[in-house]
């Protein structure tokens, strides 16, 4: 999907804040509706029978689920206007049961929808410049990106240009609308890893060269799932102009040599750690030498234009301190408090960062109402631009609230349970939704989120601790990220029973690792028991300043395994 | 007639809703009192067969035979927690779980 008219920016009388769409993509996504109403009609009427239309549904977002169907909705790299969140309340409302449900891939889900309404759906969502194409199949997937692009203090380069160009390079490719499994892209253009790039099958970091030209880092070959890898890096520096070819190159080498005999040996990581980084980068470079640049010319106006879309805001000229915001925070501790967990600095003076959470005290991690989505879009456009970014950790983040705003930004989200100031704490648990809801889960998920939350939900507590990822798993595929968790779970059957194992040590950042195995898989029972145990031994151990995963490098497996199996305050014997 | 090691009754989701239904006597049904329980390994068949003529029919997806144990009020009951769970509905929100009756709809 390429975009063909240069002037669009600047026809609206609104602050550009996100792509927006041309004719050729409007009738792009319109046809595709339309095709898929016709193959729903047909389905329904019997004309295509279940395995005929089962990969005609996922390559429109639809599974079929637990209990019903599921619709998955892009947002590419996290972004969305306040309209588009409003349409994806009505839809909630309209046509599922009230809430959506923020994922890991920075996307959301339906739980409810109907398949003869699916099609009114999508045409609901291309309305607001949006669809479910990609979000399933063996296809490149929607490309992630940081949160925070465009706004982080260090930020070499808002990643947001590069993720829309390769959304648009991506989108229905020919040639690899059929790879051998699903293929994951992310994108950071920050010093500091929050699109965790590492677990990506390619993993983009924007960098610059000797002579300060901007170009990519490339790392191939990281993921989750049942076999979790780091990615490799396999160029230091791809320049600009280069990136699409080099990427080709790389999924044709994917193409040609990725397994297509076992669906669980049919990622690239698997490819690149059967044949090695050294292989891999051999072929790679080989492709790349050979391939025809012509199709994938760097074209810099093109690049010029699509980044426009993502120019800054007009902000207005303001101090970098805000006595109104110390007076609030003075005044009220609470406020205080949301300030120092939930608000991260802003590139532009007097303004911030905020991190909505969407996991309150026993909640569901990145389930947000329909009543919710409203208010978020609303106060986007009081206290910001009309702007949210929906991040990997399931939040949404407001990227341009100005400082002096954020105590009455505060008390609106306080009133809608939107300010739970717990951003990047114990209770910010990435989950996924596991048997609950979903058709490939081994056991559930959420209701051991729930529980840890409740059992860590002293504020006090959860800032004493500090920064810590604890990341759930329903099932080995691994969506809820456990094995990069500093305390991962990952839940599965044992004996025809629900059982889950603890895997301590993963970190998702540009120092990536992959968390280990502590023991035999405990009870959901158990877990809230044997978490506080660790959390003990981690409070009693660490040194100032260390974080439970530095402490976990320090000490080890031993030390660690030894406190877990410290009888816990719950009398459970591990 | 062989039997089976388990009593057993046939789920699928229906085409449209994708809701979680039971064969019945006379269709499909919500509730597990009203499903049909294959005791032996001919009427597990018959229970198959009778899904997958409902699946060419364009009503149901995804049939699949699963292993049940008889409570004290006569209703069978799934051994497995994945099939108690498409049953119960989403245990975490209750409140959303449609009623028997409804799931037809």
């Amino acid at each position: 999907m390429t975009a063909h008219e240069p002037n669009l920016a600047a026809r609206s009388n609104e602050p550009i804040i996100s792509y927006r769409y041309d004719e050729h993509d409007r009738a792009f996504v319109r046809a595709r509706v339309a095709e898929f109403r016709e193959q729903v009609r047909r389905r329904l009427e019997g004309a295509l029978t279940e395995d005929e239309f089962r990969p005609l549904r996922l390559m429109n977002g639809l599974y079929l689920q637990l209990h019903a169907y599921m619709l998955r909705v892009a947002i590419p790299y996290g972004g969305l206007t306040a309209k588009q969140m409003r349409r994806l309340a009505e839809i909630a409302d309209r046509f599922d049961k009230g809430y959506g449900h923020f994922t890991t891939r920075q996307n959301l889900q339906y739980n409810w929808p109907k398949l003869e309404d699916v099609p009114d759906i999508l045409e609901a969502l291309a309305e607001v410049e949006m669809h479910a194409i990609q979000t399933s199949g063996n296809c490149i997937r929607n490309v992630t990106s940081d949160q925070f692009a465009g706004v982080a203090v260090d930020e070499i380069e808002d990643p947001r240009p590069t993720a829309e160009f390769l959304r648009q390079w991506s989108s229905l490719h020919p040639e690899f609308s059929f790879l051998p499994r699903k293929f994951k892209i992310a994108v950071t253009g920050a010093r500091e890893d929050r699109a965790a790039i590492s677990f990506h099958d390619i993993g983009l970091r924007i960098v610059e060269d000797a002579n300060g030209a901007r170009g990519y880092e490339v790392h191939v070959g990281g993921g989750l799932g049942r076999t979790p890898m780091v990615g490799k890096v396999v160029r230091d520096f791809v320049a600009r102009a280069d990136l699409l070819a080099y990427l080709e190159a790389i999924l044709r080498v994917y193409n040609r040599f990725g397994r297509r005999d076992n669906k669980f040996k049919a990622r690239i990581k698997i490819l690149v750690h059967e044949i090695g980084v050294d292989e891999m980068k051999r072929l790679v470079e080989e492709e790349f030498a050979a391939i025809d640049r012509g199709p994938f010319a760097f074209d810099a106006d093109e690049f010029a234009r699509i980044a426009a879309f993502f120019a800054p805001p007009p902000y207005e000229t303001l101090p970098g301190r805000s006595e109104a915001l110390e007076a609030k925070k003075r005044e009220n501790r609470d406020f205080a408090v949301f300030v120092s967990t939930n608000v991260a600095p802003h590139k532009a003076s007097g303004y911030a960062i905020v991190t909505v959470s969407l996991k309150p005290i026993g909640g569901i991690p990145g389930d947000a109402s329909s009543a919710q989505m409203r208010l978020l879009a609303d106060v986007s456009e009081r206290f910001g631009f009309g702007e949210l970014r929906v991040t990997h950790t399931q939040n949404i983040v407001l990227p341009h609230v100005k400082q002096d705003d954020l105590f009455a930004l505060w008390r609106e989200l306080s009133a809608a349970d939107l300010a739970t100031s717990n951003a990047g704490l114990i209770t910010d648990i990435i989950c996924c939704p596991g048997l609950d809801y979903c058709a490939l889960a081994t056991a559930r998920s959420i209701p051991v989120a729930q529980a840890i939350s409740r059992r860590f939900q002293d504020p006090e507590r959860q800032r004493l601790i500090g920064e810590l990822g604890v990341k759930i798993s329903g099932c080995i595929n691994a969506c809820g990220h456990h094995h990069i968790g500093a305390i991962g779970i990952l839940g599965l059957e044992k004996k025809g029973q629900e059982s889950y194992q603890i895997t301590l040590g993963g970190d998702p950042t540009f120092s990536a690792s992959i968390g280990e195995l502590l023991g035999p898989g405990v009870t959901a029972q158990e877990v809230p028991g044997v978490i506080e145990n660790l959390i003990e031994f981690y409070l009693s151990q660490r040194r100032e300043g260390e974080r439970f995963i530095d402490l976990w490098r320090r000490l080890g497996h031993a030390r660690f395994k030894e406190a877990w199996r410290r009888e816990g305050e719950d009398g459970v014997d591990i | 007639m062989a039997a089976t090691k388990h009593p057993q009754i046939l789920f699928a989701s229906m085409l449209r809703g994708g809701q979680t239904v039971l064969l019945g006597e006379a269709g499909w049904v919500g509730d597990p009192r009203e499903a049909v329980v294959a005791h032996d390994v001919e009427a597990a068949a018959a229970l198959e067969r009778r899904g997958k003529e409902e699946v060419a029919r364009n009503n149901v997806v995804d049939v699949y035979l699963a292993d049940v144990e008889i409570g004290a009020d006569g209703a069978p009951a799934p051994l497995h927690y994945r099939e108690k769970r498409r049953l119960a509905g989403p245990s975490v929100r209750p409140d959303l779980w449609v009623r028997r009756e409804e799931r037809l709809r």
